[in-house]
């Protein structure tokens, strides 16, 4: 009984995570920026959600759409106001350019956060659900939302790999990640292809945030949070390597659902903060990624 | 060396000049740059690491929680003598800096910076599960403080920056200071010349653990409590980090002048409330983005213009 609750309830959390960071690490993979707001993202499509729906009585979709067309907005307002600017600039040494990248996103991240704070209150939101009910899968009650939540993540990565792997513009993104220098003598505008990875990152975040504000509820508190543990996913994973980041949250998804479950609450992400200190340290490239 | 040498009289009428201020100015005030004057030591001791090193410590607050925690448990139970607290703490934290060069060593940018910021969310973890002994989210209350008089609070810390800026300072100016900033742009360049790549990357880490587990050490033995909101979380290794980038990485003295700014303009926004943090962190990313070598880059520069 408790095994097939931890079963679904570890799936669930696991394909939404999976999601989550997939976007974190396809950003990283093409333009090699590691997004310290990401957080904010997903919480700000959580959050539009949620005000939406609740205060124009459209119903869950199009608060859904509305949540999922801010975080392309943030993703957007990230990548020019805040990257862009470093990546171009000339007074900052081409080595320093990531660290610069990571504290100006952080700092981004921030000022989202205390601005949704600041208007929206950091209470927790509960995004209402676009399927309500529950159904019993052999005894478990188990809500339907938690269902739509796995099935839609996973259509969601399905969909990117389709994309990635089948399409010419997917080709070209693939190709950037690899050796951006040859893309651009073969012709392609870099600046472009990192537009549109992006767009494409803040459609998955915004997807991620409204599915997590409905199935686990969403404060801004759960910001920097949110970040660290896409941050933990990717690199358990394999920075930059899509297949590894699936299974990164799969791992730390049954991970805290079993320590939860079978410990306590108290200590869930525990045993997943010792097991990336292990690996960072026996096996830094991650566990699917390459040198 | 003339320019060192003009930095060193410039600082010492500034300190000067600050020591003077008890004098003039009230409790309220110099309460709030005691507090300014041990994060400057936080930020100038990360700079070490990051600046010259070439470091990313997401976690600065893990040598300074380690400091300060080892210092106040030894204070609240045995009940030790403060300065034996404070060494033992500073030591402590120097090992917990040896905890985090092994790895550093191994491995790059992100992966080391992951380390630390897991480093930091253990030891908060594990001080908030053990609450019967540590006192938790609430705190570590210490029998015995520095000094109850504001005065003297502000002396002490006045005299540990300055002199922790001085050896920080002379340490970054001398030759070690140039092979560390050589090992950290190219750490194979820098072994190819005969440096010892490990070694003085092992000392920094000793060094900026020293001086980060002392000011959190003695950071307690001000407040008289020792809490995670205020020597480990991972917020307070945040404003380290901004304090010494907003000053100008790579000069150490820049990273005590950023984090007295942070914490001045804290209090002075604080009318606005919650907002405040918004305007220090907006005015943080302005500085990256417009003016990416800090307080101490734009003074250097308008000074040769």
């Amino acid at each position: 009984m408790t095994f097939l609750q931890i079963l679904i309830d570890g799936f669930a959390i696991s394909s939404l995570y999976a999601l989550g960071a997939i976007g974190f690490t396809l950003i990283f993979g093409v333009s090699g920026v590691l997004n310290l707001s990401h957080g904010a993202i997903m919480v700000t499509a959580a959050v539009a959600a949620w005000a939406v729906a609740g205060n124009f009585d459209v119903g869950p979709y199009w608060g859904a759409a509305a949540g999922v067309l801010a975080s392309v907005v943030m993703s957007f307002a990230t990548y020019l106001l805040v990257v862009r600017p470093i990546q171009t600039s000339r007074r900052i040494a081409r080595e320093e350019k990531e660290i610069f990248v990571l504290t100006a996103t952080l700092l981004w991240g921030i000022m989202v956060q205390e601005a949704i704070a600041y208007f929206f209150t950091s209470n927790p939101k509960t995004v209402r659900p676009l399927v309500a009910g529950v159904i019993n899968i052999l005894g478990v009650r188990t809500p339907k939302q938690e269902i739509v939540t796995a099935v839609i993540s996973l259509a969601v990565i399905g969909l990117l790999w389709l994309l990635i792997n089948r399409t010419r513009t997917g080709k070209t993104l693939l190709a950037a990640s690899i050796n951006p220098r040859g893309l651009t003598l073969l012709g392609f505008e870099l600046s472009t292809i990192y537009l549109y990875v992006w767009g494409l990152y803040g459609v998955m975040a915004g997807i991620a945030g409204v599915l997590l504000g409905s199935f686990l509820g969403v404060s801004s508190d759960n910001i920097g949070q949110l970040t660290a543990s896409a941050f933990s996913i990717v690199v358990l994973g394999g920075l930059g390597s899509v297949g590894g980041s699936l299974v990164g949250a799969l791992v730390v998804g049954y991970l805290e659902t079993i320590t939860a479950y079978l410990i306590s609450p108290s200590i869930r992400t525990i045993p997943v903060l010792l097991l990336l200190v292990l690996v960072v340290y026996l096996r830094p490239q991650g566990l699917l990624g390459r040198r | 060396m003339s320019g060192n040498t003009k930095t060193f009289g410039l600082a010492l009428i500034v300190v000067v000049a600050l020591a003077c201020l008890p004098f003039g100015v009230s409790g309220y005030v110099l309460g709030l740059l005691t507090l300014a004057y041990y994060f400057g030591v936080f930020a100038m001791s990360w700079d070490l690491l990051f600046g010259f090193a070439g470091e990313v410590n997401f976690g600065p607050s893990f040598l300074i929680g380690v400091g300060a925690y080892t210092a106040g448990l030894l204070n609240h139970y045995p009940h030790w003598p403060i300065w034996a607290c404070v060494v033992t703490g500073a030591v402590a934290s120097v090992i917990a800096g040896l905890m985090l060069a092994v790895p550093a060593l191994r491995l790059r940018g992100p992966y080391f910076g992951l380390v630390t910021l897991v480093a930091v969310l253990l030891l908060q973890n594990l001080i908030v599960l053990y609450a019967g002994i540590t006192g938790g989210e609430i705190g570590l209350d210490l029998p015995d403080v520095l000094s109850i008089d504001e005065a003297n609070n502000y002396w002490i810390a006045l005299c540990f920056m300055s002199v922790s800026g001085a050896c920080l300072f002379g340490l970054s100016r001398s030759a070690v200071g140039l092979i560390l900033q050589a090992s950290g742009q190219d750490a194979v360049q820098a072994a190819a010349l005969g440096f010892n790549v490990t070694k003085h990357k092992l000392a920094a880490f000793c060094v900026s653990a020293l001086f980060s587990g002392l000011a959190g050490a003695m950071l307690i033995f001000y407040e008289g409590t020792a809490s995670p909101g205020t020597v480990v979380d991972i917020a307070v290794g945040v404003q380290v980090i901004i304090a010494a980038v907003l000053g100008g990485r790579r000069t150490i003295l820049g990273a005590a002048l950023g984090a007295i700014f942070l914490i001045v303009a804290g209090e002075i926004l604080r009318p606005l409330g919650q907002l405040s943090t918004f305007v220090v962190s907006a005015v943080a990313l302005l500085v990256i983005l417009f003016f990416p070598g800090g307080f101490l880059g734009l003074l250097s520069r308008s000074g040769r213009g």
